[in-house]
């Protein structure tokens, strides 16, 4: 039953990596990564989210009330939210514009909320920081895998600098909407193959 | 009975803490926000019209309460002295307003240059006007307190061609930045006296301390 801090860890980097195993937190994966930064700076600030909602959730989970448990986490998240929201602004103002309605988006992201209700109220929180940091690093890798094929297709550009010169004709299609639903469901399919061997 | 009162405790204590929690962290990034959005949306206008600045006009500002809104000016200084003033105006452009920055001297009343900081005009035709520095150009050394229009109306500015409308939104803003520094200027040039002294104090501060 007692699984190891590393297991809990390493399980949200591959086994359970949120928008490909679980198919989870979809609205961001979709919507954010239209450049490789944006998707690792949403990653980044989902990750503390997770990680700080996980320790509270954990530490005052025979505390809170079961019937009104959702309640309290949605406070506790949301608290960290705007927390990370406010820190954006302050500190990394350009990303805060480019992510825009989707920092404070987070509350409603559903593996946030899913791992308080299905890990941290039920495990201690050193396991609870593990589980939500492990899953919150596997967020920012898939979305920054995303958002890297995103914009090495879509403008030509990895990490803001020219990757084929100015005579690549850039794919434009890849960073619209059904760009990100294409190259996702492909991702999927690969992920797919590769956990069958 | 006991469980209903955990509930409402448990609960309450949870939101006020967070609640005490999110009011002092916004607190004390209220600066730094400001700032922030000072610097990355207005900023490169600002700094564009007070070129050659030896202060940080992002830093060095004040407001004036215009009857129920505030005013920012930025101040430029250019050999050590007070010399010019940048403040925003918006002008109803043909997607919607169109924020300008306006900078001034007040010692001659002639506009030093104009930028364009926020637009939702159509790309590649009205957003020519923030694109193309040499649309605003002309107004450099115009007469601040005057009545702008474009050619097509009457008046002098020659105007973005198929883009009369956001160019008549910028005419019509810049007249509106007019009667701003004509209704203001008494007290402006008050507090730019005070700045200048404030100014001169904290840097003996700095040398003292």
């Amino acid at each position: 039953m007692a699984k190891s801090i590393a297991q809990e860890f390493v399980k949200g980097l591959w086994e359970e990596i949120p928008p490909f195993r679980l198919v989870l937190g979809l609205c961001p994966t979709l919507a954010v990564t239209k450049t490789i930064q944006d998707g690792i700076g949403m990653g980044v600030a989902t990750t503390f989210v997770l990680v700080c909602s996980n320790i509270l959730v954990s530490a005052l989970r025979n505390v809170i009330p079961s019937k009104v448990r959702i309640a309290a986490f949605i406070i506790i998240i949301a608290t960290f939210v705007t927390v990370v929201e406010l820190l954006m602004q302050a500190f990394t103002y350009p990303l805060f514009l480019s992510l825009g309605i989707f920092i404070p988006l987070i509350v409603v992201n559903c593996i946030v909320l899913g791992r308080a209700e299905a890990f941290a109220s039920k495990n201690g929180i050193v396991l609870s920081l593990a589980d939500g940091l492990g899953i919150g690093v596997g967020f920012t890798l898939a979305l920054g895998a995303l958002g890297a094929v995103r914009e090495v297709l879509g403008s030509g550009t990895f990490w803001g600098a020219s990757v084929f010169g100015p005579s690549f004709q850039p794919f434009s299609f890849m960073i619209e909407a059904p760009g990100a639903f294409v190259c996702l469901g492909l991702m999927l399919c690969i992920m797919n193959l590769m956990g069958k061997k | 009975m006991r469980e209903l009162i955990k509930m409402v405790v448990v609960l309450v204590v949870l939101s006020a803490f967070s609640g005490g929690l999110l009011a002092s962290l916004r607190d004390s990034t209220k600066d730094r926000i400001e700032y922030q959005q000072l610097k990355f949306v207005k900023g490169p206008a600002i700094l564009k019209i007070l070129e050659g600045a030896t202060n940080n006009p992002i830093v060095d500002r004040f407001k004036i309460k215009d009857g129920d809104v505030e005013r920012s000016f930025f101040v430029g200084k250019f050999d050590g002295k007070t010399d010019e003033v940048a403040f925003e105006s918006s002008g109803k452009g043909f997607g919607g307003d169109i924020g300008l920055m306006v900078g001034v001297d007040p010692n001659t009343d002639k506009i030093v240059g104009v930028g364009v900081t926020t637009h939702s005009e159509t790309p590649g035709v009205g957003s020519r006007a923030k694109s193309e520095p040499d649309f605003v150009a002309q107004f450099t050394g115009k007469p601040m307190i005057e009545t702008f229009k474009v050619k097509a109306d009457g008046g002098k500015v020659d105007a973005l061609s198929g883009a009369t409308v956001t160019s008549r939104g910028v005419a019509s803003g810049l007249t509106d930045a007019g009667s701003i520094y004509k209704r203001l200027k008494p007290q402006l040039v008050e507090k730019l006296k005070d700045f200048s002294k404030k100014a001169v104090k904290t840097k003996q501060g700095e040398q003292n301390g």
